[in-house]
């Protein structure tokens, strides 16, 4: 029998059977600490153990790819010798117990994977996951969480410019939180974190190691259950004000030639940053944790190793540069240790001070992670036909308006700060965001998206969808589609039904995107939102930013000018099943969801393109949740203009026609002299158009059912957050 | 028109303002370090904004002590130009250029919007070529921009004609609903007694192009560079 105890394993998530394994390639028992170490490598936050070969599925590469998977974060070409680097990350664990340091240090988190890059971030997206708010432990989360964001953000100086909120039962208790970074730098900035030289000096740099976070990484692979709130020691407190100095200093170090790697601190501290940075370099490397300046008395070596203290990197320069490096630490008034040093052989050694405390071959580490296909099943399911009734669509339009899911989001994001840097052009509260890459004439669209009720019928077909609508928001602004980051957010995988739906989403989101050509630079998974018993709905969230060449091309979501023609383009179908409708009428949940149909998906969006880029219609909006008239309505509000409709006519229920939500479908306005010019586009890639009404007036008027002033709408759609 | 941008550690606007400033108007610019004690032959100096030491003890409190702010002080003495924009204006106050305090906003909250300000005086040296009455439309990002100054102070104020910005509806009105964060009066801007001073909590620097929203920003520079010119004839 081994010495580790179950009590041992437990406390770092490892099972017997992988003991038994590291004994196998230690050739020896591990101690205490080394034990740690590999509870947090081969956890699944940092070794991916439950869905690397799935990932593997997943499409990489492709023109614009300058980095893929497996660095801070990725890196696509946008032209002017530039790269956007970007990545999504989930701080689920850590915001279901203290929402606030949770969030921000989730913000904090993506903003060092960017800036490590040598990138400079440029905008923060956040993709939120709420239990209903009439609960006052979901409200204390979303206000936690939403003020976390913001008061980090803010502080840093990254504006936040979109991203998601959705409301679902399936969250109470398990948050989602999801927070995506974009940054620019040019090709030849670009950074990657491998130190291949031995003899190069390790730096640690920042805040000093406290005992915050120790276990991290592994309380991020585990379930939940009422004892999480003990917990709380291992979330982490952000201070965005060190975070800024580190990264204006990571921009400074970022010139010098000295330097030759920057790695983040993230899951597991100090252990997984310097045994990657050595690893992917084909290195080792040896740390002194005597050298680790503390902010506690009495910190083990077990503990330095494993803290995950914010604010701090690993910064490794050549012999001769380590002058020059203290030079940029000093103007900023930051810390560094001479932590270690870069050695040949391939190991991971420890010591303090003269004690050698472990001493781990870094391939045992990192690629002997022993990888687990748990069992799937999938769930037995029946095509239910869903039949609702529409009595009254004025009043059932204003409900809708009012639905926690649909309202506007203007109360969360005027607490962000959205314009500092001065590249906002279109921020949040529409369809894509759109910013000005800096000296240059062009933008880059960024969005978030997932559905939880579409990805709970048919988890395939739901990412699908989300990368779908991800794609299609970027189109509606005139950008082209660039490349995809996501984050996959699961109950616990060891449930057959789980790991089922975590199959099936990986599934759906390789093979919509091969069928749009985007490239999967960077993600993150997070499995065990498991909370006692009660596991997530599955999560997948697309992170996609996209192109504009021309800024002067790009296009807004609401109607612009009086007399404009507004046009439907796509097809509507009888689809009901996990609408937002279907839930403000109180369907369960079931049925199968909207169709994805990526080859017309592909034929909507290149024309689309086409119409916007040659300047024919003045307005796109992307119809999503709520349907049609909710997209009318939206559009409206964005734009200050009215709308007037004869009654909607179709093959479809009224109630499908009003608030169904068929996917491929976008709404357009454009002047009267250029609808021959839509028609003939859309004609020639097969894309079905309907002519629906004119923009004009201060009401939006459908047919004689709904006839209702703009104030009236905007009152409705603003509504407080506490509005039931 | 020479111009500084003091930089404090946690400061970011000190891009944008230089943004505004040197690619939309072509006017030079130099960042000035927080430890810097020469301001050599700066005709304007910015304070911008930001979260300078994180906003931490209480918004500027910590920036006033740094070796810049001296500077500033003397160059302000000597009729030079000072702008404090958001945390700009929290650090000025702190150093005791210019009165009041900036609290909480009333709603607790962060707010990121525009707003339309009014012009309410034209005297001062940012406000050169400006029409009484005229309205501003800006942005502003602030937690803690609720302008407060005791009776007295807030007498003194307006007897001088010290006020030179109030936040109103987009027809000039002063009214609460058109007040962002709770300011006593609507006051969104103040000056010294001589006007080479102003505190103000929107961010002219966001509104220097139609691409980003609109260039009511410019206004305000391009009075500086008047006044500067006028000071010169």
């Amino acid at each position: 029998m081994p010495l580790a105890s179950a009590r041992d394993l437990r406390e770092v998530s490892l099972t017997e059977a992988e003991y038994r394994r590291i004994v196998e390639l230690l050739e020896r028992e591990p101690n205490d600490l080394e034990l740690g170490i590999f509870g947090a490598l081969w956890s699944e936050h940092c070794g991916y153990k439950t869905s690397k070969r799935l990932l593997a599925a997943l499409p990489s590469g492709g023109r614009a790819v300058l980095q893929g998977p497996g660095e801070n974060a990725g890196a696509v070409d946008i032209g002017n010798g530039l790269a956007a680097v970007f990545k999504i990350e989930s701080h689920n664990h850590p915001s279901a117990i203290e929402p606030y340091q949770g969030a921000a240090t989730g913000v904090g988190g993506i903003l060092r994977d960017v800036f490590t890059m040598g990138a400079r971030p440029i905008a923060i997206l956040d993709s939120l996951r709420f239990g209903p708010l009439g609960v006052p432990h979901n409200r204390y989360l979303f206000q936690g969480v939403v003020a976390g964001i913001g008061g980090y953000g803010n502080c840093f100086g990254c504006p936040t410019v979109g991203g998601e909120i959705s409301f679902d039962e399936g969250y109470s208790d398990n948050p989602i939180v999801n927070a995506m970074c974009v940054g620019i730098v040019p090709h030849g900035r670009l950074r990657r974190a491998r130190a291949e030289q031995a003899g190069d000096i390790v730096l640690l740099v920042g805040a000093a190691t406290g005992r915050d976070g120790i276990h991290g990484a592994t309380f991020a692979s585990v379930e939940m259950d009422s004892t999480s709130a003990a917990r709380r020691p291992a979330v982490q407190v952000g201070n965005p004000f060190l975070e800024k100095l580190l990264c204006e200093a990571c921009l400074q170090l970022n010139e010098l030639d000295d330097v030759v790697a920057i790695q983040d601190l993230g899951a597991a501290g100090l252990t997984s940053a310097a045994s990657e940075l050595a690893h992917r370099g084909g290195r080792g490397v040896e740390i002194d944790v005597a050298v680790v300046s503390r902010r506690e008395r009495g910190m083990s070596a077990y503990e330095v190793m494993l803290s995950e203290s914010q604010e701090r990197m690993l910064v490794v320069v050549r012999p001769g540069g380590e002058a020059r490096a203290r030079a940029i630490f000093d103007a900023f008034e930051l810390h560094a240790d001479r932590i270690g040093t870069i050695t040949p052989q391939q190991r991971l050694r420890v010591r303090e001070g003269r004690a050698l405390r472990a001493d781990l071959q870094l391939r045992a580490l990192i690629d002997a992670v022993p990888l687990r296909t748990p069992a799937a099943m999938a769930p037995v399911r029946r095509a239910v036909e869903v039949a609702l009734p529409l009595d009254d669509p004025e009043d059932a339009l204003l409900a809708m308006l009012r639905r926690p899911n649909l309202r506007s989001r203007r109360p969360v994001y005027r607490t962000y700060d959205h314009q500092v840097q001065n590249n906002t052009v279109l921020g949040p509260g529409g369809d894509a965001a759109l910013l000005r890459v800096a000296g240059t004439s062009s933008g880059l669209a960024l969005t978030t998206d997932g559905n939880p009720w579409y990805t709970s019928l048919d988890p395939y077909a739901g990412t699908q969808a989300a990368v779908a609508e991800a794609a299609r928001n970027i189109v509606c602004t005139g950008a082209r589609p660039l490349a995809v980051t996501n984050c996959l957010n699961f109950g616990n995988p060891e449930r057959p039904q789980v790991f089922w739906q975590l199959r099936e989403s990986v599934r759906g989101l390789a093979d919509a995107c091969r069928a749009f050509g985007l490239p999967v630079v960077s993600g993150n998974v997070s499995l065990y939102n498991e909370t006692s018993g009660r596991n997530i709905p599955p999560t997948p969230v697309i992170g996609m930013i996209g192109l504009l060449e021309d800024l002067d091309r790009r296009c807004p979501s609401g109607f612009q000018e009086d007399g404009d023609v507004i046009c439907l383009l796509g097809e509507t179908r009888e689809e009901l099943a996990g609408s937002e409708y279907a839930r403000l009428q109180g369907a369960p949940l079931q049925g199968l969801p909207p169709r994805v149909d990526l080859d017309a998906e592909r034929r909507l969006q290149g024309a689309l393109l086409e119409v916007i880029h040659e300047g024919s219609v003045r307005s796109a909006h992307d119809l999503a949740e709520g349907g049609l008239l909710v997209g009318l309505a939206e559009a409206a509000l964005f734009g200050r203009h009215g709308v007037r409709c004869p009654a909607l006519t179709g093959q479809v229920s009224a109630a499908a026609l009003a608030f169904g939500e068929s996917q491929g479908r976008v709404l357009v306005s454009a002047a009267p002299r250029r609808v021959p010019d839509v028609q003939k586009v859309m004609a020639a890639a097969g894309v079905p158009v309907h002519a629906l009404g004119v923009v004009g007036g201060d009401e939006l008027q459908v047919g004689p059912a709904v006839r209702v002033r703009l104030d009236r709408l905007r009152e409705a759609w603003e509504c407080a957050w506490d509005t039931p | 028109m020479k111009t500084g941008i003091v930089v404090f550690p946690g400061t970011w606007s000190d891009r944008d303002c230089a943004y505004a400033l040197h690619d939309v108007l072509g006017e030079p610019v130099r960042y000035v370090g927080h430890r810097e004690r020469d301001l050599g032959d700066l005709d304007l100096v910015i304070l911008p904004g930001g979260f300078s030491y994180g906003d931490y003890l209480r918004c500027g409190a910590i920036a006033r002590f740094t070796p810049v702010m001296e500077a500033v002080a003397r160059f302000a003495q000597d009729g030079g130009l000072v702008l404090g924009i958001c945390n700009g204006f929290q650090v000025l106050q702190e150093a005791r250029l210019l009165p009041g305090a900036l609290l909480r906003n009333a709603s607790c909250e962060f707010r990121c919007e525009w707003v339309s300000l009014r012009v309410e005086q034209t005297w001062s040296a940012f406000t050169q070529g400006m029409r009484p009455g005229q309205v501003l439309s800006l942005p502003i990002s602030h937690g803690e921009g609720n302008f407060y100054a005791d009776p007295a102070t807030l007498e003194l104020l307006q007897a001088n004609d010290r006020i030179v910005f109030r936040y109103a509806t987009p027809q000039g009105q002063v009214a609460p609903q058109a007040n962002p964060n709770g300011s006593t009066a609507g006051i969104a801007g103040i000056c010294n007694a001589r006007g080479n001073v102003l505190g103000l909590m929107p961010h002219p620097e966001r509104a220097c192009e139609a691409l980003l929203g609109g260039s009511d920003g410019l206004v305000l520079f391009r009075a500086a560079v008047m006044a500067l010119q006028a000071a010169a004839v």
